[in-house]
């Protein structure tokens, strides 16, 4: 970018009385640019104003069964967030089938792209669009298939069903995820470790995981969120068992008492948090990595 | 001898956990649905198989209301997405300086509350006595008894809503990747704005846009959600009649039908759109070896 607009701004020294150099066109249109701005703001007010909503009527103190209106200010919920009946219990339902799902799709996953990057084999052409269908294939049809297939052979549905099936949703995702970081992996690395004689398995831990170590925790990040979130799968395949979406569906057809918008937010700005931790980590190991040893004095 | 089979078996070693996983939990249920659709009787008395094909013919002629419905939203929710989302993603890709992170993490920030409880807010944004309504009735765009929740409008804005960052990010992906050396060229062969945008941004950004708007349009074709909760039966869409059919009525011949008619449609749309964008762009295996 840099490069071009040089190149063009040394055109317009070099032909000072040309009529109408070709940026004299570009700095038009003033009003397309105020137009792009508003309209790019506006966008992001459609998607942040409900997170609003929810923040502002956890504060709320609602009349009756739902938490439309607003009545006055309250800190009730925000002090009590647990204090609807169930709700704790499916947080806490909903973050350890999370745990256990993405730890198993993570591994799964992060083997499966391993293979499909790095070996050339009959069938991967096949493998990878099979890899594809169930992120085309809508939740309702994962959800009520993987049923078909409990109830036929009479399993008895609740915790390990829903870790069955959410591992089978998130690790296409996860597949995705980590293929994405492998390709384009510079493999003169490892071919280095095996030179000075690691074995295998070494090479893989020592060299090998540590640089694909971000696309696995993106993709173990992803799964998590995938895994929480995730309603219609779960509702076909739960039993009895009620994780927090599950909670909420119950809740939202009787009363949305403010403590389902607390625990909300509370999610919301934890998840915040750790974003913006995440990318002040990145930029401090970007701003380590700058400084390499080897440079030359300036 | 042994080394090279050990060489040659070791990818599908590695395959075999997870691909196995899927093989057990996602294409044998397939099966054993296609097993349920055709089979035939009561609740009462029992499903048999019995090559029950009329259970898909009745399916289509009994819900085609729902179906065209669930295409029909889909589609606005995805063309709403797209004229929300490419603006958004453009001034993001090209002015977004040094916050552009920033507005990225504000695209994604819905993806930080549940579903559900985004699905809820709307609710409250569009209640009968909220403060869009009475706004949009004092100036006069909503009559006086007129409503937006429970309305083809609320179900289609609720869609695009819970959708729209798996159009935006797509968009911004490819755009962000535009060489701008390409637009300067545009502009040193005295292209209007409008050309350059049409002639060479639009086109370089085809694959975000073929990408977000099967990442929008898949899942809201499937929705069920937002009709449940912002519509009335007037809006439901065919993730309605499946999850109601399976789960409520337990007719699972008729649901486990209406599933594969689904799958159907979808995978006929995703592989139309492959022909046009190509597979390496929608499985992401561009760069794998050969």
């Amino acid at each position: 970018m840099e490069a071009g607009s040089a190149t063009a701004e040394s055109r317009a020294e070099a032909a000072p009385r040309a009529a109408r150099s070709p940026n004299d066109r570009r700095r038009g249109g003033k009003l397309l640019d105020l137009g792009l701005n508003v309209y790019a703001l506006l966008a992001l007010l459609y998607l942040l104003v409900p997170i609003a909503v929810i923040i502002v009527f956890s504060f709320n103190d609602p009349r009756g069964r739902f938490n439309f209106i607003w009545q006055e200010f309250s800190l009730d919920a925000w002090g009590d967030p647990f204090g609807v009946q169930g709700l704790g219990d499916a947080l806490v339902k909903s973050l350890e089938i999370a745990a256990v799902s993405t730890v198993i799709a993570t591994v799964l996953g992060t083997i499966t792209a391993l293979a499909l990057v790095r070996y050339e084999f009959r069938g991967r052409a096949p493998i990878n669009f099979f890899i594809f269908i169930p992120l085309a294939t809508p939740e309702v049809v994962l959800g009520a298939a993987l049923l078909s297939l409990f109830l036929n052979y009479a399993v008895g549905l609740g915790f390990g069903t829903i870790v069955i099936a959410h591992v089978m949703f998130t690790l296409s995702f996860v597949i995705v995820t980590v293929r994405s970081r492998l390709i384009g992996f510079d493999r003169s690395l490892e071919e280095a470790a095996q030179d000075l004689g690691a074995t295998p398995w070494q090479t893989f831990r020592l060299v090998t995981l540590p640089l694909i170590m971000p696309g696995v925790v993106s993709a173990a990040l992803l799964g998590f969120a995938l895994s929480i979130d995730d309603f219609v799968i779960t509702n076909f395949n739960s039993g009895s068992v009620v994780t927090f979406p599950i909670f909420i569906w119950g809740a939202a057809r009787v009363a949305v008492p403010p403590q389902i918008y607390v625990v909300a937010s509370m999610i919301f700005l934890f998840t915040l948090a750790m974003m913006l931790l995440t990318v002040w980590q990145q930029r401090r190991a970007e701003r380590m990595a700058a400084v390499r040893p080897d440079e030359p004095a300036a | 001898m042994a080394a090279r089979i050990r060489k040659v078996g070791l990818p599908y070693l590695l395959l075999l956990p997870g691909l196995g996983w899927l093989l057990i939990f996602f294409a044998v249920p397939l099966g054993w649905m296609a097993f349920e659709s055709l089979k035939s009787g009561t609740l009462e008395e029992g499903y048999l198989f019995s090559w029950e094909f009329s259970n898909y013919t009745n399916a289509i002629s009994d819900y085609s209301e729902q179906l065209l419905r669930s295409f029909l939203y889909a589609g606005l929710a995805t063309a709403a997405a797209f004229l929300i989302g490419y603006p958004l993603a453009y001034f993001i890709a090209f002015r977004g300086g040094r916050w552009r992170n920033a507005l990225l993490l504000a695209v994604i920030a819905p993806f930080f509350v549940t579903y559900l409880i985004r699905t809820l807010s709307w609710q409250t944004i569009l209640s009968d006595s909220g403060v869009l309504v009475d706004t949009l009735r004092t100036i006069g765009l909503v009559s006086d008894g007129g409503r937006l929740l429970d309305t083809t409008f609320a179900v289609v804005a609720g869609i695009t809503y819970n959708f729209l960052p798996f159009m935006i990010l797509p968009l911004y992906a490819s755009l962000e990747r535009i060489d701008h050396r390409m637009l300067e060229a545009g502009y040193d062969l005295y292209g209007r704005r409008r050309d350059v945008f049409l002639r060479v941004t639009l086109p370089l950004s085809m694959p975000g846009v073929v990408a977000g708007s099967l990442l929008t349009f898949i899942p809201a074709a499937g929705d069920f959600i937002n009709a449940e909760l912002l519509g009335t039966p007037n809006q439901f869409m065919i993730g309605n009649v499946i999850q109601s059919r399976y789960l409520e009525v337990a007719d699972y011949p008729t649901a486990a039908a209406l599933s594969f008619i689904l799958m159907a449609f979808m995978l006929a749309i995703v592989l139309v759109w492959a022909r046009v964008a190509g597979t390496e762009a929608l499985l992401g295996t561009e760069g794998e070896r050969r």
